[in-house]
Parts: structure tokens; sequence; C-alpha cells
């Protein structure tokens, strides 16, 4: 009976599991993963079930993968894949053999070299444990500097906010959101942080952090200093690459995979957080993608190829953040755009579709209350994989139905 | 079940391939026309995290949530895969003299 082994027992790592029995495969599934808690969904743990301190969110419970028969090892890490005799070594020196391996390790967050993170006030969030770690911190008084203003940045701002915590947001760059998000939305996100009382310091670069007693203290280079009861660093992830480096797979800013996601081991295949991948879409440029969706749509195709399929990942990149009862989505990658269109949808929400220069859609960029922005950013997705050319004059009025335009 | 039927609204007030939200006696619903022109109903939020459907894409028989692109049969409630992996409530449904009636 063939033994299917997937390392990390994340979105992606579960996902696959489910695929490959949903897929008929009959063998032995094992998922191993280093965290105590079966695999749960991530996005919570900076917004609403942060602020309200819910447990773990699992993606199935235990009897579903009891009935799938898919054995789940947590708290147990690999630290070796010998290629040659096809086994995978635990930290607690055990062997498994496996026939194909899935490596979906996911990203761990980017440290700040020379930080005193020993001391218990200076965390990053990446697990339900790092969460709760500074939800016992996010009271009614206490201040909270944050650094970085990215997606887990701003998030984590905004319930620090709703539980009545003081928040410093440090960003090294002159605004925030620099990374995949156009200006103009990223200023009504910070426009809305500011009026929520989130003091916002762009620009500012970190001298140094010190340890006090009561207190942290982040020193900045233009000499102003912040003292905060925790300073949280959200300053980007890096993937979790060293064991298949170590093993001599290929690496380029995660592992590197083909379009089917395979690895440069024709048994090993990747997916996830902790891959970088070809995107037909985008000429073929490569890239590593930190984001929900992706997760559970890669895990599903490793499931298929690795079962002897040769499906090449197509989908378009798709990524959301909700602040406060704002909810963004970003559908496509706008860095090679020449031209923006603005279709505005009252109630303050709005969509910028980016044009290349050919004038093809290959990006949305959408924000604005609940979810008002969503319908037209799915369909914006789908004119993307369709590679349409659409006329600018009927993306900007809100009264052109994108469905149509999908169809034409 | 013995139906009571509930008058939820025009027919020509939903598009066809769209969806509508109905809210009737502290419930929330979500109102369906196919491409075929039939009516159907579900429970209003999502199986995952209580999002409202309505503002969700309708594609064919499927209605896609507009939170994180959850999808189910709107005819069967069924849910179609990850994120969602329970089914959503239907109602019956009928149109009498061009008025769309949910069955609760
Ligand atoms: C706070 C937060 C908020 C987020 N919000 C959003 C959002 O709003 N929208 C969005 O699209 N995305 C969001 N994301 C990103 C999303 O959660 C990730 O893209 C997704 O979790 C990736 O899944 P993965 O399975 O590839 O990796 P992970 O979820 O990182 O899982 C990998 C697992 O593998 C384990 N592991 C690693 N190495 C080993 C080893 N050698 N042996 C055993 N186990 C190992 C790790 O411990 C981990 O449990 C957010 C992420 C965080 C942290
Ligand atoms: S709330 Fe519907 S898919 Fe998540």
């Amino acid at each position: 009976m063939a033994n299917f082994v997937i390392v990390g027992a994340g979105e992606c790592g579960a996902r696959a599991a489910f695929a490959l029995r949903g897929k008929g495969f009959d063998g032995t599934i094992t998922l191993i993963g280093s965290e105590m808690h079966l695999p749960y969904e991530r996005p919570p743990l900076s917004k609403d079930a942060l602020v309200a301190g819910a447990g773990p969110k699992l993606v199935a419970e235990q009897e579903r993968y009891a009935a799938a028969r898919i054995v789940v090892l947590t708290r147990r890490t690999v630290s070796e894949i010998e290629r040659a005799g096809k086994r995978i070594v635990l930290s607690d020196g055990t062997a498994l053999a496996y026939d194909k391996l899935l490596l979906a390790t996911g990203a761990r967050p980017r440290a700040l070299p020379g930080t005193p993170y020993a001391c218990g006030r200076v965390v990053a969030l990446r697990s339900h444990d790092d969460a709760a770690a500074i939800r016992a911190h996010l009271v009614d008084g206490s201040h909270i500097a944050i650094l970085g203003g990215g997606f887990i940045g701003l998030e984590l701002a905004a319930s620090a906010r709703k539980l009545g915590a003081t928040v410093t947001l440090v960003e090294g760059l002159p605004r925030v959101l620099t990374r995949g998000v156009p200006a103009e939305i990223a200023a009504i996100v910070a426009e809305r942080h500011a009026a929520e009382g989130v003091e916002i310091l762009c620009g500012a670069k970190v001298a140094g952090v010190e340890d006090l007693p009561g207190e942290v203290r982040i020193a900045l280079e233009d000499g102003r200093v912040v003292s905060a009861n925790l300073l949280i660093v959200g300053i980007g992830a890096v993937p979790n690459t060293e064991l298949a480096e170590a093993a001599g797979l290929a690496t380029e800013n995660g592992i590197a995979v083909d379009g089917m996601l395979r690895t440069s081991d024709p048994d090993i295949f990747a997916a996830g957080d902790c891959t970088s991948y070809p995107l037909p879409l985008y000429g073929e440029r490569r890239i590593r993608l930190e984001s929900w969706r992706n997760a559970q749509e890669q895990g599903q195709l490793a499931a298929a190829n690795m079962l002897g399929g040769a499906e090449a990942h197509s989908a378009v990149p798709w990524f959301w953040s909700d602040q406060y009862d704002m909810t963004l989505q970003i559908a496509g990658l706008a860095d090679g755009a020449a031209t923006m269109v603005r279709r505005d949808m009252g109630e303050g929400a709005f969509i910028l579709f980016h044009l290349d220069a050919e004038g093809r859609l290959i990006a949305a960029s959408g924000i604005g209350p609940g979810n008002a922005v969503a319908r037209d950013i799915r369909l914006a997705e789908m004119l993307i994989a369709a590679r349409i050319h659409p006329d600018p004059a009927e993306l900007a009025a809100p009264e052109t139905k994108l469905k149509k335009l999908l169809a034409a | 079940m013995s139906d009571t039927w509930i008058e939820v609204c025009a027919a020509d007030e939903i598009d066809e391939e769209d969806v509508i939200r109905f809210d009737h006696a502290g419930r929330t619903f979500a109102v369906y026309r196919s491409p075929e022109d039939t009516y159907h109903a579900t429970d209003g939020l999502c199986t995952h995290e209580k999002i409202h459907l309505a503002d969700g894409l309708v594609m064919d028989h499927v209605i896609e949530c507009p939170k994180h692109n959850g999808r189910f049969n709107y005819k069967t409630g069924e849910a179609k895969g990850a994120p969602v992996c329970v089914d959503l409530k239907t109602y019956p449904v009928k149109v009498e003299s061009g008025t769309v009636f949910i069955g609760l």
C-alpha cells in the first residue's frame, strides 16, 4: 500500500490530505505538524477571533480526519528528508517511509535582528499560541507598539483598538501597505486608523529596542522614542525552506516548484506559503504568495498531481483583509500596470482596475464597508483569468454589469 | 413540514442569475432566480462564518460566498468544498401571479 506523507499541518497540508482521500487515494496518509493543535485557520488570529479571545478555528474536527483515515501527528517536527531511502526523520528520531511527499511547511514571521524577543514583551504573530499571548496584553489602557504597516500589523492595530488599547504603529517606508496595494487604497486605510485613534509613524526606522522593567522602549533613528507594554513585530514572513534546502531541493524565495507543484525531486511536491511557482497569467513570473485561498488551492492541486495528475496551477492570486468594518480585496498582480480605472460603488466603496500597456486587465483592488466590493472583485478575477481587454469606460461605470463583460 | 407561505417580493425584483436578501420574523434568507428562471431560497448566512450570501455571486446554480468564496448549490444547499463543509438549509419557493413566496 502506498504511503503519502505531508509535512506541515496547516491550511495547505490539511486540504491536501482531504483532497487525496476525496480523489480516491486508498493508501496511508500521514499529516505531520509541529504545533499542538489540529490544523486551524490563521486569518482569524489578527481579526475578530482575537478580539473575542476565541479558540483555534479548526479546518476540520478530529472525527473528519478519523473518517477519512488521515493520521495526524501533532507536536512532531520533521528534521530531515532522506531522499535516497525515501524516508523522513522526525525530531524524536523515528523515521517514516514515503512514496510521495508533500512539503507544506508554510512561513514564519521575519525577525528583527538585535531585538530582545526572549523578554516576553516583543512578539510576532503566526500561531494561535502567539495570538493568545498577544491577547493577554490587549486590555483597556495598555499601550501596544506595532512594527510594520502591512496587513497583519494593521489588522492587529484595529483589533487592539477594539479592546481599548492605545496603539502606535511604526512603518519604515513612506506609507503603509506598500506591498501590492495601490496608494489610493492605502491612504484610506491609514485615514481610518487615524480616525480610530491609531498613531501611525511612517518613514520611521528603528534604531534599537530595549527591554526595561515594565516596558519595552523603541528608539527611532530620528530620535523619537516609543514606550509600550508590548511590541508586536509584523515585518513580513520568511518561507520555511530549511528542510528542503538541507535535502538538496531547489529553492528560490521559497521551495521552487514547477506549475504542477513538483520540486526538483519527482517524488516530492511543495505547496502553500513555503513555495515559489511560475504564474502563466503573468508571463511565467515566479512568485510566492502568502494567501489563504492559495494555500487551499495549491494543497488540492498538489494532491491531484501526487496521484498522477498533470494539471498546472493557474489561479489568479487573491487576498482579503478586514479592518474595522472595512474589507479590502485584491485579485491579480498590479505591478505591471500602465493605467488605472476607478469604479465608485456608493457608500465609499470603490474598485481600482489595473490594465497593462495593451489594455489587458491584470488586477483589481477594492475597498468598502462589509462585502460591498466582493462580487465585482470576484468577477474581475474571472475577467483577469480570461485575459480580457475591457473598455475602460465600462469598467468605470457602476451600472455596467461586469458579468456582461465576461459573457462578451 | 407544514409550510406557511410568506410573500417575498415581485418576481421581477430579482434579476436572472442573481440573489436578494429577505428578512422575516428575526430570520434572514437568500432568495435566488436561476438562469432557467426558477426561484429558490436558502438560509441567508454562510455556514463558514455567518456572512450574508446576498452579497455573493450567482453563477449558474451556485452561490459563492462574498467573504472567502465558499460555494453552495442553492437548489440543494450542498456545500461544494473548501472552506465550507456544512450544507445550507433550503426552503420551498413558489411564484404566483408574479409574486415570489417562501415556505417556512
Ligand atoms: C495573523 C495572520 C492573518 C492572516 N490573514 C490573512 C487574510 O486575511 N487573508 C489571506 O488570504 N491570508 C491571510 N493570512 C495568510 C494565511 O494564513 C496563510 O497564507 C496560510 O496559513 C498558509 O497556509 P500553509 O499551510 O501554507 O502554511 P501555514 O499555515 O504556515 O502552516 C504550516 C505548518 O507547518 C508546520 N511546520 C513547518 N515546518 C515543519 C516541520 N519541519 N515539521 C513539522 N511541521 C512543520 C508549521 O508549524 C505550521 O503549522 C494570515 C496569516 C496570519 C499569520
Ligand atoms: S464566510 Fe462564507 S466562505 Fe467564509
